[in-house]
């Protein structure tokens, strides 16, 4: 087959990010404009802003990406743009602006799932991975354990009851005064904290095993403040950040274990923005190595909000004769698997 | 001349083309679905049914704001897209003078009322004057467009009317829709309200007066184009008025 490169577009939250990527394993180039400082102002993001913020820098972005790439628009084989799950005002920019382009230059456009996307920055990089295998997606707005059945088709093994794991991180840290965005200043302080000097709770969801539930450690972790702050007890933010933490990465670790010990495979993949965990991550690479598991994890860069992730999506879509026309919408609580 | 035009700052999606100086379609529906899912598909329609040639297209013009965040965002990142591709401008119209113009050469007051929500309504005050030597009329600002309370407006047309030649003041947009009451109550001077194919958001007019200001030379690069939203965020709003307390 002749090589397929992928214009890639994403805008589901306060990212605005292009790429262009090679065959879905390379990426030949990967813009992201980050509205963080922006929002870090309002304590998270807000949708009004990230869509007009996406709306002034979309051109750019988009243009960036190619000029990285050394390709014009007329050189790329298709457009792929995120249509959901997200913040839709912000999905909608990226989608007008996707369904523009692919009108205007007649070339195919292509809707991706921005979960997808995620355990999709698995392959880049790395040629040898191929389905099936499990993934667990964790992310500010997503928590998700997924068995890749095949390219494009994707079996829910379990998913979060209550909050993401990256809502809690987010939330834990604004009550220990970190402020936002939590995953990375948890991970961070957490180095200088015992792991064990609280007992936090691993919560487990009685009737599916590999659901999640963050809702009661963060209630946890807001007790325990509260009533050290009664006691006059003296709290270690370094204590309670890697105590938090390492009761997230037991719970996401056991889950992942199980789905493997039944499942047999002996590859496993994460993603999404809390697998950028350095604790995650090594709590992992020691777990899957100690049980003979190939252990595979975007580089951090692909496990933040990109573009790349869903040009590599996006191959594999192509590959199967999926095309999206000009109706296509955004879709704020896109299921996975959804078509 | 070829241009492209769209219009999504409201509850109607509307499209058209010129071509070669020809009003070659216009598309309009009024309808529940999202623009997301009608104004492309629409434009899609309209050009292979004036078998039209996009790269041969000068310009893309859009409905520039006010309206509904959303819709002009729609409508703006679909006109950013087209433009980048093509390589061309786009002239950035502003909402309610494309809606004024739809009353182009009327004899009186002009006065466009677009629902802003939060008791409020996107609305300016215009006029046509004649210009002899081009045998054609200017659309003259009375007062600039603003997000306001209705019966604001309707104050302000009673203090700038002044009779123009007999002719009633001619109000249109949705805010006429939602604020009837309060136009009824408000405005003492002659009135009276478009008729529903003159009323509400119309690419036709939109594309006509971009023409014209493409003709002047009022035209900007795609990577530059953003809606006017007439208002700042909910969020920055509240915070500016946090920190406005502490002070």
């Amino acid at each position: 087959m002749k090589d397929v490169k992928i214009l890639a577009i994403e805008s589901s939250c306060d990212e605005t990010a292009a790429a262009v990527v090679l065959n879905g394993r390379e990426v030949l180039s990967n813009v992201i404009s980050s509205q963080i400082d922006i929002h870090t102002l309002y304590g998270g993001v807000v949708p009004e802003i990230a869509s007009r913020k996406h709306t002034e820098r979309i051109n750019r972005v988009v243009s960036e990406g190619l000029l990285q790439a050394g390709l014009k628009l007329s050189d790329v084989d298709a457009i792929a743009v995120t249509y959901g799950p997200g913040l839709v005002g912000a999905l909608l920019v990226g989608v007008s602006f996707a369904k523009g382009l692919a009108f205007a230059s007649g070339k195919p456009l292509i809707g991706v799932h921005h979960i997808e996307g995620h355990i999709c920055a698995n392959f880049i990089d790395h040629p040898e991975l191929e389905p099936p295998f499990p993934c667990l997606v964790v992310s500010g707005g997503h928590t998700h354990l997924v068995r890749v059945m095949d390219y494009g088709k994707y079996e829910i093994l379990g998913k979060t009851r209550d909050d993401a794991a990256g809502e809690a991180f987010d939330k834990v840290a604004r009550a220990i005064g970190l402020g936002y965005p939590g995953g990375p200043k948890i991970d961070k302080v957490s180095d200088a904290g015992d792991p064990a000097a609280i007992e936090f709770p691993r919560a487990k969801v009685a009737d599916n095993i590999y659901d999640f539930s963050f809702s009661g450690l963060k209630s946890a972790v807001l007790n325990y403040l509260n009533s050290a702050r009664m006691e006059g007890i003296e709290v270690s933010q370094a204590d309670v950040a890697a105590s938090f933490q390492a009761s997230v990465v037991d719970v996401l670790t056991e889950h992942a274990y199980a789905a493997l010990e039944e499942g047999g495979e002996k590859i496993f993949a994460i993603a999404g923005g809390v697998a950028s965990n350095r604790h995650l991550r090594k709590a992992f690479e020691e777990g899957c190595e100690k049980r003979g598991i190939k252990f595979y994890r975007p580089e951090p860069i692909y496990c933040t909000d990109n573009a790349a992730m869903i040009g590599a999506a996006a191959y594999y879509e192509f590959k199967n004769g999926v095309r999206s026309d000009m109706s296509l919408n955004a879709v704020p609580n896109l299921k996975l698997g959804e078509r | 001349m070829n241009i492209i035009a769209l219009d999504s700052s409201g509850m109607t999606a509307s499209v058209s083309i010129v071509k070669d100086g020809r009003l070659a379609g216009v598309y309009t529906i009024d309808h529940k679905k999202t623009h997301s899912e009608t104004l492309l598909p629409m434009l899609d329609e309209l050009k292979r049914m004036t078998e039209t040639d996009l790269s041969e297209t000068d310009a893309i013009a859009v409905s520039a704001g006010p309206g509904s965040f959303t819709g002009l965002r729609i409508g703006a990142a679909s006109a950013k897209g087209m433009a980048e591709a093509l390589g061309k401008p786009i002239i950035a119209v502003p909402t309610l003078d494309a809606l004024a113009w739809q009353f182009y050469g009327y004899a009186g007051l002009v006065c466009p009322m677009m629902d802003a929500r939060r008791d409020q309504v996107y609305s300016g005050i215009y006029s046509f004057e004649f210009d002899i030597e081009k045998k054609e009329y200017d659309l003259c600002i009375k007062s600039e467009g603003a997000a306001l309370a209705c019966a604001d407006q309707c104050r302000k047309i009673n203090e700038l009317y002044s009779g123009e030649n007999d002719a009633p003041v001619m109000l249109l947009g949705d805010g006429t829709d939602v604020s009837i009451s309060i136009i009824e109550e408000t405005l003492k001077v002659p009135y009276t309200i478009a008729p529903l194919h003159r009323k509400y958001q119309d690419a036709g007019s939109l594309v006509t007066y971009a023409t014209r200001l493409y003709e002047e030379g009022k035209v900007v690069d795609a990577a530059s184009f953003a809606p006017e939203y007439f208002r700042v965020s909910q969020a920055e709003r509240e915070r500016a008025e946090k920190e406005s307390h502490e002070v």
